[in-house]
């Protein structure tokens, strides 16, 4: 850990040369990127390029076989993947944020929707019920869910309202960055555009700093600033998104676009 | 007026004096001897000696007597006895390679070295009650002189027979185990608490002293398909006596101070490989004091099962989950805190009245509430 | 029998291993220290936990007192009472001043507890998070890592649900700033004794193989929100018996139509204040 606290002149999260094998095979190896604050950096590619994998190692929920990713936290620019476990999840909770591809790994199922977004808040140390339940309405509202929902179950949820659920349970505690596995995938399209347009308000609004994977080419220009093509594990094209979308240089990233992309 | 804490102490008196008017029966007829229990009803005292976790069939036999036959409760007064003994050393291991065997099966080979010894087994009676045992069984001599071998002088025949799990190693297609640990190096579970997750010296002590009912149901879960993918197949099942043999520290020197008699089972997988490891058979163990076949073979599965999270895998059934399988294996555990509901809760269960009826009466006060607040 | 039992049932060495447990959970308050509890002639679940604790901390010059649900004779405290009788011939008593260890289960006397005197706690569960997190190296964790988050939100839950803090025995405390513990299945009424208490509280489990102690003069506080503070039970009669309405009351069916009175759970605090009533 270096000792410098929050440098301004830091990026807000650094890749760097990071890897990771299982056994002889390739998870995904010799990344290198950087994410500043508030942008959004969106990873594309086709299942199975090393996206996820990727984004496990830098959530920490993976380790790295080599390699640094490099967190501008409140408590200096730290190498996630050497921090000590009690660090780590103190970072976790409190200055990153993950949205998982499947609603149910990322919330309580037997707990309220006001008790999903206060959890993080007494996690942290909270002990006001009247706050605790205020901060839940706004959080409820900036996710466009109904306030009388407070008490229900995200069991009785809509797939698309339960996205935007754990969105607000992770987002409630101003995360420095959030890290989003497929959010969309698995919702129809009415709902995934409802969706991208909370996360665009959000984004504008709160100038929130995002990775986003998704395989979903479309999503990706809505949402990122700026775009990684991923093929075999490996970082194969960077770049604006709007750049890479319509002038793609690697034939992997033609074929991608034009397989995806529907005038 | 009715008090009901009062008079505890006479009635847990005449409680006692009852229960054991009840053990001993009418007085017509003749009182059981530990004796008879220790040799008559011997997979009775091996299975409480087993789960007792105390090589002892006199203490077993006394214990089967004292409960009636209620075999958790006869488990539990050994292990209560076992906790007041002093511990002079460890002895070495066992080595059950040298097993004098009584009984001696394989599932896999039709003809192995030293031959199959069906031994003493109820595997091919047919299960007909014998209605007539119970009166003439004392008159019936007829098996002496069956010209069948006794099986001690039978045993000393086949003194050494080879494992058939040897023979596959040689054959390449079996690894050592990996996780065997050294002489004297194991964990004691019995001086230690159980910690998750638990390293195989432990996991097998758990499973040896687990309830065979447990294990039983466990097991045939896994070859249900809850926890295994593919038929196993019972490489060697052996029961016999072994050497216990200790290095007193006065003497420096090993001497033998007694045997035991064990149950040995090798159960086998077949792996198809992976990065790690080229594709072979894996090995699934049990040893239980006795003769106890069901459980010997019951903790094998159960060994292979619990490996599942070392090598990986998905843990996704009961069977594959350490903590499940070994944190409620244990019956004198089990029994004890099931049946501890039997002891007064009167003081918790007011607390949870009072909560009721002032959640009843506040119902109301709180829907008035909820109507006033400006949501 | 023929066999000879030691001074108090355990072996020396494993009542030395015993004390030594403790002190480690006397050094930190609220923290649950595993050990090598051994199996004793009474079953789990019924008290082997504070039976041990018991057992490695009696003297020949001790005093014993044995309570359940506040009763010196209820059966399980009677069958203690007797094996502490046969194996270690102490002195037992039923007053809470005359005792030096008090064993408990469910109940922490209504008179008040002195310095020097050992409080001993029979505990089911130990853990406070085990219905929210039963995996055991999770909570582990949680407790290394004060993620107390989910507790607060089992209370959240509660008062979203029911108005209120839905536990009314073992309610969560927390012990000097820095663990929550279980203050076992005491009725949630007893909490508030824990706080600065001049005892030493101990805490036996012996199915889960875990002590933790409450120290004297140590801070215990109920869990709770600044807006939805811990409250106590509330009874709106009297005991039946002696009058007291500052006691912990249990409930009496006199009849099978519903008839009931009210009587203190605590047997001794009743018989005192009826005694000093009649002279």
């Amino acid at each position: 850990m270096t000792g410098m606290l929050n440098r301004v002149d830091l990026p807000l999260l650094k890749v760097q040369n990071l890897s990771k094998f299982y056994g002889g095979t390739i998870g995904c190896h010799d990344i290198n990127f950087e994410v500043a604050e508030g942008e959004v950096v969106g990873i594309v590619g086709e299942s199975g390029s090393g996206k996820s994998t990727l984004l496990k190692c830098i959530a920490g929920t993976e380790t790295p076989t080599n390699g640094a990713v490099y967190f501008n936290s409140l408590f200096g620019f730290i190498d996630l993947c050497q921090a000590d476990e009690i660090l780590l999840r103190k970072i976790n909770r409190t200055q990153t944020g993950f949205v998982t591809q499947n609603p149910m790994d990322g919330l309580r199922m037997n707990i309220s929707a006001g008790g999903n977004i206060g959890e993080r808040l007494m996690a942290n140390g909270m002990r006001n019920y009247g706050q605790i339940r205020d901060i839940a309405r706004e959080w409820l509202d900036k996710v466009e869910i109904d306030l009388s929902r407070i008490d229900d179950l995200p069991t009785t949820f809509s797939g698309g309202m339960q996205q935007r659920l754990q969105i607000a349970a992770n987002l409630v505690t101003d995360p420095k960055i959030i890290l989003m596995d497929e959010p969309t995938s698995g919702l129809d399209v009415s709902v995934q555009a409802r969706l991208i347009d909370v996360l665009r308000k959000l984004v504008s609004r709160l100038k929130l700093s995002m990775i986003l994977v998704t395989h979903d080419l479309a999503v990706a220009r809505l949402l990122s600033h700026r775009l990684y093509v991923m093929k075999k594990g490996k970082i194969v094209e960077s770049g604006l998104s709007d750049q890479i979308l319509d002038d793609p240089r690697e034939p992997y990233t033609q074929l991608l676009v034009s397989s995806i992309l529907k005038p | 007026m009715y008090v009901a804490v009062k008079g505890g102490e006479t009635a847990v008196k005449n409680s006692r004096k009852l229960v054991a008017k009840t053990r001993r029966g009418p007085a017509s007829i003749p009182e059981i001897t530990t004796e008879q229990i220790e040799h008559q009803m011997g997979l009775a005292v091996d299975r409480v000696m087993a789960e007792g976790a105390l090589y002892d069939r006199n203490a077993a036999a006394a214990a089967i007597k004292q409960a009636q036959g209620d075999m958790v409760e006869a488990i539990f007064l050994v292990r209560a006895f076992r906790t007041t003994l002093k511990r002079f050393g460890n002895t070495k291991p066992v080595k059950t390679d040298q097993m004098r065997v009584l009984r001696r099966i394989s599932g896999v080979f039709k003809d192995i070295p030293g031959g199959q010894i069906l031994g003493p087994t109820y595997d091919y009676t047919h299960r007909l009650i014998d209605f007539e045992g119970e009166g003439n069984g004392d008159g019936d001599t007829s098996f002496a002189d069956t010209g069948i071998d006794d099986s001690d002088a039978l045993a000393e025949r086949f003194r050494t027979l080879p494992w058939v799990v040897d023979i596959l190693k040689k054959q390449g297609l079996m690894d050592d185990d990996g996780e065997t640990v050294g002489d004297g190096e194991a964990e004691d579970l019995t001086r230690r608490p159980l910690k998750i997750p638990a390293n195989r010296d432990i996991r097998l002590q758990n499973l040896a002293r687990g309830d065979e009912g447990f294990l039983l149901a466990s097991a045939y879960s896994i070859q249900r398909g809850f926890g295994l993918d593919r038929h196993p197949f019972l490489g060697e099942l052996r029961v016999g006596h072994v050497d216990v043999m200790y290095v007193p520290p006065e003497l420096g020197f090993e001497i033998k101070i007694g045997e035991i008699k064990l149950t040995e089972c090798f159960m086998l997988n077949r792996f198809d490989g992976s990065r790690e490891k080229p594709p072979g058979l894996e090995n699934g163990y049990g040893l239980v004091f006795g003769q106890s076949e069901r459980k010997a073979m019951s903790m094998a599965l159960l060994d292979r099962s619990l490996k599942t999270c070392e090598q990986g895998g998905e843990v996704r059934y009961p069977a594959q989950d350490q903590e499940f399988i070994l944190s409620h294996s244990d019956n004198v555990e089990s029994s004890g805190f099931v049946q501890h509901l039997k002891l007064p809760h009167y003081v918790d269960f007011q607390s949870e009245l009072v909560f009721l009826r002032n959640l009843k009466n506040g119902t109301k006060a709180k829907r008035k509430k909820k109507v006033e607040s400006p949501v | 029998m023929s066999h000879q039992y030691n001074f108090a049932y355990l072996d020396e060495q494993t009542k030395k291993m015993i004390r030594r447990t403790m002190l480690k959970a006397v050094a930190i308050p609220g923290f649950q220290v595993p050990f090598g509890g051994r199996e004793m002639p009474l079953p789990y679940g019924w008290g082997t936990g504070g039976i041990q604790l018991t057992a490695s901390l009696l003297g020949r010059d001790d005093t014993l007192k044995v309570i359940d649900q506040g009763s010196d004779d209820t059966v399980n405290a009677v069958s203690i009472k007797d094996f502490f009788r046969k194996t270690a011939d102490v002195a037992i008593t039923e007053s809470t001043r005359a005792a030096t260890i008090i064993q408990t289960r469910h109940r922490i006397p209504e008179i008040p507890l002195s310095e020097g005197q050992i409080m001993v706690y029979q505990v089911p569960i130990p853990e406070p998070l085990q219905f929210i997190e039963p995996r055991r190296p999770e909570a582990e964790k949680m407790h290394a890592f004060v993620e107390y988050g989910a507790m607060y939100v089992k209370l959240y839950e509660d008062i979203a649900r029911h108005g209120r803090i839905a536990m009314s025995f073992d309610y969560p405390v927390h012990v000097n700033g820095r663990y929550i513990m279980s203050p076992s299945p005491n009725p949630k009424f007893d909490n508030p004794k824990l706080h600065m208490s001049p005892a030493l509280h101990l805490f036996g489990a012996g199915r889960e193989k875990r002590i933790y102690a409450v120290p004297p003069f140590t801070e215990v506080v109920s869990l709770d929100f600044d807006d939805y503070p811990f409250e106590l039970e509330r009874w709106k009669g009297a005991c039946a018996l002696c009058g007291s309405k500052k006691s912990f009351l249990d409930e009496i069916l006199t009849d099978d139509q519903g008839t009931r009175m009210f009587i203190c759970s605590d047997t001794e605090f009743c018989r005192r204040a009826r005694e000093k009533e009649a002279s």
